[in-house]
């Protein structure tokens, strides 16, 4: 037994010696110890830290992807498990970013240049039974029409996950529409019911997001509330309803970077780099409906964005 | 529920003044139901902030302090727990090399393949000659099938990646799972200490300790590989428990005539008589393991659970799929794999003069191969690694199918589920909700006064008492109805399918196919069809749970009307009963014990489904765990994880005690259970 096994492990040590040759050359960095890049599961944000990670990796730097949770990720991110996370949205992590940040222990790197959209969505074929869409005031005229047995006379209005708040229950309250929100679970089931309404041109109205597929693969319009403004959240005399809140549409909110706070005396270059990445949602969602949509290889599309912006990433990591 | 319980009550109560009581208490609840609302203070129905219990916060200062503080003069608590996570980290690194990365040299993008990870020539080998070696050529062509389908269909890098992490999750949790077992087959204090801690690992949903798990143990694969040990070695100390007890007295003397020490007793005699029964355990694990593949995923797991993920992310349903179904695949080739390790018939000791090739013949063919692949997969990439071009895929062809019968019959199952939703689950949803808080105990209680004394009694009225002081008592309510609804539906269809499956024995088969597939398929490949056909709400959900817990309540009803002794249904046909009176009269009753065994597991079931459910938009303590998950609140999540363990813990007991004083009345003995 044991011979055969000495055998064994001479004969891989002789493979593994002609494997070494792909040893590349490594820049003068901080330090070689991997930087941990979480990946979650939505395409736009793989993208996003693909790109990170791979001018990282231009500049000479040892990077790791890791799978983790969007929120949960935040446990890791305080005890330096994890050490970068790419997109903290505003308008869903904007709580557990804050708590974070709070401890000193992991740090917002800025803005990644990315806008997030979030409003009441119908498709075009809606505009056809409700003439007045886009603006929100012909809504209340057809709720009928958007209406399901279960929410009858009101019409159906289906929310995002309570947990990324939103004030859709106060804003239907204060602006007076005869709607019923329902909150659905998982982004997953927000566009299941959208693909099956879609599927048979039936009535749906809900929540959308964007950079997203969905507002590229489905045609369709946001509803047009009366523009948000700081003052219509905190001030209830502001806007159509004298006495309410929330009479107005929903903001739009920066995505944001974060990192373990450890980052910056680690790999301060790095750190820099991070805090330069900078990217517009128009570039954004042409990649995702390149990768979900026409099905290109993640890694490809990411290559050609890095390829054609050499400049650009040049001087994030200068 | 409720109601389906207290009509067991009404027909087991012996006493007539019983029956009066329920009766009354009908009657009662009728009214509260028409005017109960404006007849009591508000805090008869929720519990106002101020005077609630703070266990919430309990719980967070509590794990704050831990993380943080606390102490043990040399090292920290959490320097112990980071200690032990890096010293797991050192087999499952092993298998993710040996399985899925290679072995490396260095770190992250800088790493260096020192040796590839085995082949998928070698792998397939490896398992077909355990499939050999642990019972006959069938099966190993079965696994092998398994594991070439697997290459076939594109799904090969991620399953390595989740069977490495199975293949080191299950040895720990039945390790842990046996010496638990031991230790209380020796002292039965300790037995009464582990029972209700058992209890409660098995009924809290995974997703409330999940936060705990990463603070203290780091995070990525070896938090969820904690997790997945924590959630499947239950059902093995347990099992362990039980074959440790019934091993004969006669071998135990025997031994002890021996003179055997202590040590040897247990190891050399008493876990070896024990060994079928602890297999069993072991195949326990594995399956439980499985499923929880997908929120292992969620902490950095990868593999599988991920692709899943990611694919409905996408609202790929083809992908979702083909990756379950790589989960499935899995889960049967092990099962198939441990039950036959389990049941193998022990050989006659080889001669000891054969050489070495006699002696090994498979583990040296595996050998060679493994070496042999090695060296020529270095330049022949097609034997490395399943070359991509031969893949299969099912596909956009899925999509379709369900695009088309949303289109064609969404109108018809949008009637259906109407006339659900309005005549049974809303009404049961505002009785639960009407009712003030003290009824609802106080019914529960004499309930459980009636089906289990005393002790029972105490139990109930603590448990219950826990969530009301919480705050939880309305989600509480919401999860009832939700679960009790999805339990009567899953019993109306499953105990009649189970019947029809004892008497036909081909459909018998089919049936066990399904539920089979339906208990290890994730629940999260079929819930975005479901929620394409019935859009987000309450009738999701339950059509979700009901998918997913109907196997047990089949699995129960076929085996109890199996076991009942041939002798009693010839004495049925002998005296002359129909076919209909032969099933009510006789088979029926006598399997009900069974059939409440089934009811149980079923209810345990549903209620392990909740929080998936929760990602359909319930509003019950599922969402309150999936919540306290996103926003990493320890507190909140864990009160309201104890809260559906609670509920789970009094049905439990509640039909434990019934289908007890049922095989009493039927002059069953223990015989049968």
């Amino acid at each position: 037994m044991i011979k055969t096994s000495r055998f064994a492990l001479a004969l891989l040590g002789s493979l593994a010696l002609s494997n070494m040759t792909t040893t590349a050359s490594f820049a003068d960095v901080e330090s070689n110890d991997p930087i941990k890049l979480t990946l979650h599961d939505w395409t736009g944000q793989l993208l996003t830290t693909k790109i990170m990670g791979s001018v990282l990796q231009k500049a000479g730097y040892n990077i790791e992807y890791v799978q983790a949770d969007y929120i949960a990720q935040f446990a890791g991110l305080k005890e330096g498990d994890l050490h970068v996370a790419m997109e903290i949205w505003e308008t869903t992590g904007r709580e557990a970013m804050d708590e974070a940040v709070g401890t000193g222990k992991v740090e917002n790197l800025g803005e990644t240049g990315m806008q997030a959209i979030e409003e009441w969505w119908y498709p075009s074929y809606m505009k056809e039974v409700c003439p007045g869409l886009p603006n929100w005031e012909a809504l209340n005229e057809c709720a009928e029409a958007f209406a399901t047995p279960e929410t009858a006379p009101k019409g159906r209005y289906l929310g995002a996950p309570v947990t990324w708040g939103g004030f859709d229950d106060e804003r239907v309250e204060a602006l007076e529409m005869d709607f019923e929100v329902i909150h659905a679970g998982t982004d997953a089931a927000l566009f299941a019911e959208l693909e099956s309404a879609y599927q048979r041109k039936a009535p749906v109205l809900l929540w959308v997001y964007a950079p997203h597929w969905a507002p590229a693969k489905f045609e369709g319009e946001w509803v047009e509330f009366p523009k948000y403004t700081a003052e219509c959240y905190n001030d209830p005399s502001w806007g159509s309803n004298e006495d309410a809140a929330y009479d107005c549409g929903k903001p739009t909110g920066p995505v944001w970077k974060v990192a373990w706070s450890g980052v910056k005396d680690k790999w301060p270059g790095a750190h820099k780099a991070i805090e330069g990445f900078n990217i517009s949602n128009d570039e954004m969602s042409q990649m995702i409906i390149e990768v979900d949509l026409d099905g290109k290889d993640m890694d490809a599309v990411v290559n050609t964005w890095v390829d054609a912006n050499k400049d650009r990433w040049a001087s994030w990591v200068k | 529920m409720i109601t389906a319980m207290k009509n067991r009550v009404l027909d087991i109560g012996p006493l007539k003044s019983a029956k009066l009581f329920w009766i009354l208490a009908l009657f009662v609840t009728v009214f509260l139901y028409l005017e109960g609302k404006g007849l009591f203070p508000k805090w008869m129905f929720k519990v106002p902030r101020k005077s609630q219990l703070p266990v919430k916060k309990y719980i967070s200062d509590f794990m704050d302090w831990l993380v943080q503080e606390a102490n043990f003069g040399f090292f920290t608590f959490k320097e112990l727990t980071r200690g032990m996570s890096s010293l797991l980290d050192i087999p499952l690194s092993f298998a993710t090399s040996l399985f899925s990365t290679g072995f490396l040299e260095g770190q992250g993008s800088q790493a260096i393949q020192i040796l590839p990870p085995l082949s998928w020539i070698a792998v397939i080998a490896a398992v077909v000659a355990m499939g050999h070696y642990a019972r006959d050529w069938k099966l190993a062509a079965f696994i092998g099938g398994c594991f070439l389908y697997l290459a076939i269909f594109g799904q090969w890098d991620s399953a390595m990646v989740t069977l490495a992490s199975i293949v080191i999750a299950v040895p720990f949790g039945v390790v842990g799972g046996l010496l638990l077992a031991i230790g209380a087959y020796r002292s039965p204090w300790f037995e009464k200490t582990i029972s209700p801690v058992l209890d409660l690992m098995q009924t809290i949903p995974v997703f409330a300790y999940l936060v705990p798990i990463l603070f203290l143990f780091g995070f990525g694969p070896v938090a969820a590989m904690i997790a997945t040990i924590i959630y499947a070695m239950p059902p093995m100390t347990r099992i362990a428990i039980m074959s440790l007890k019934s091993v004969p007295s006669e071998i135990v003397d025997f031994g002890n005539m021996a003179g055997c020490t202590k040590r040897q007793l247990m190891w050399k005699v008493l876990v070896p008589s024990a060994a079928p029964g602890l297999m069993v355990g072991v195949n326990q694990v594995i399956m439980l393991s499985l499923n929880m593949v997908i929120i292992a995923s969620m902490i950095g797991a990868g593999g599988l659970g991920y692709d899943v993920l990611a694919s409905l992310r996408r609202l790929d349903i083809g992908g979702g799929l083909e990756a379950g179904v790589g989960i499935v695949v899995l889960a049967i080739a092990l099962d198939r794999l441990s039950q036959a390790f389990a049941t193998r018939s022990e050989s006659a000791h080889l001669d000891g003069r054969l050489n070495i090739v006699k002696r090994h013949p498979w583990f040296l063919t595996v050998l060679i191969i493994v070496l042999f692949t090695l060296v020529l997969g270095h330049y022949i990439p097609a034997i490395q690694g399943y070359p991509a071009s031969l893949e299969l895929g099912v596909g956009t062809s899925l999509a379709e199918f369900v695009a088309w019968i949303n289109v064609n019959f969404f109108d018809v199952l949008e009637t259906y589920k109407t006339f659900v939703l309005i005549y049974f689950m809303v009404p049961v949803k505002l009785v639960l909700l009407k009712m003030p808080w003290a009824w609802t105990i106080l019914l529960l209680c004499v309930g459980a006064w009636q089906l289990g004394g005393k002790k029972l009694f105490l139990l109930t009225l603590l448990l219950s008492l826990f969530i009301v002081a919480t705050g939880m008592w309305e989600k509480a309510m919401i999860t009832v109805y939700l679960c009790g609804v999805s339990v009567v539906i899953a019993c109306l269809i499953g105990i009649p399918v189970g019947i029809l499956a004892v008497e036909n024995d081909r459909l018998g088969r089919i049936v066990q196919v399904v539920i089979d597939t339906l208990q290890t398929l994730p629940s999260f490949v079929y819930l975005i069809p479901v929620v394409m056909l019935f859009r987000v709400g309450d009738f999701s959900a339950m059509v979700a749970v009901v998918l997913y817990a109907i196997a047990p309540a089949i699995r129960y009803t076929t085996h109890g009307i199996q076991q009942i002794p041939s002798s009693l249904i010839e004495a049925g046909i002998t005296s002359g009963c129909t076919r209909r009176q032969l099933l009510w009269k006789v088979k029926l009753p006598l399997a009900l014990p069974e059939i409440l065994l089934g009811l149980n597991q079923t209810i345990m079931l549903a209620l392990s489904m909740l929080v998936i459910t929760a990602l359909v938009g319930t509003r019950d303590l599922g969402q309150e765990v999936y919540i306290a998950l996103t926003k990493a609140d320890t507190g909140r999540g864990l009160v309201a994880g104890l809260s559906i363990a609670f509920i789970a813990i009094i049905a439990d007991r509640m039909i434990a005690a019934g289908s007890r004083k049922a095989k009493q009345r039927l002059g069953l003995g223990e015989e049968l259970g």
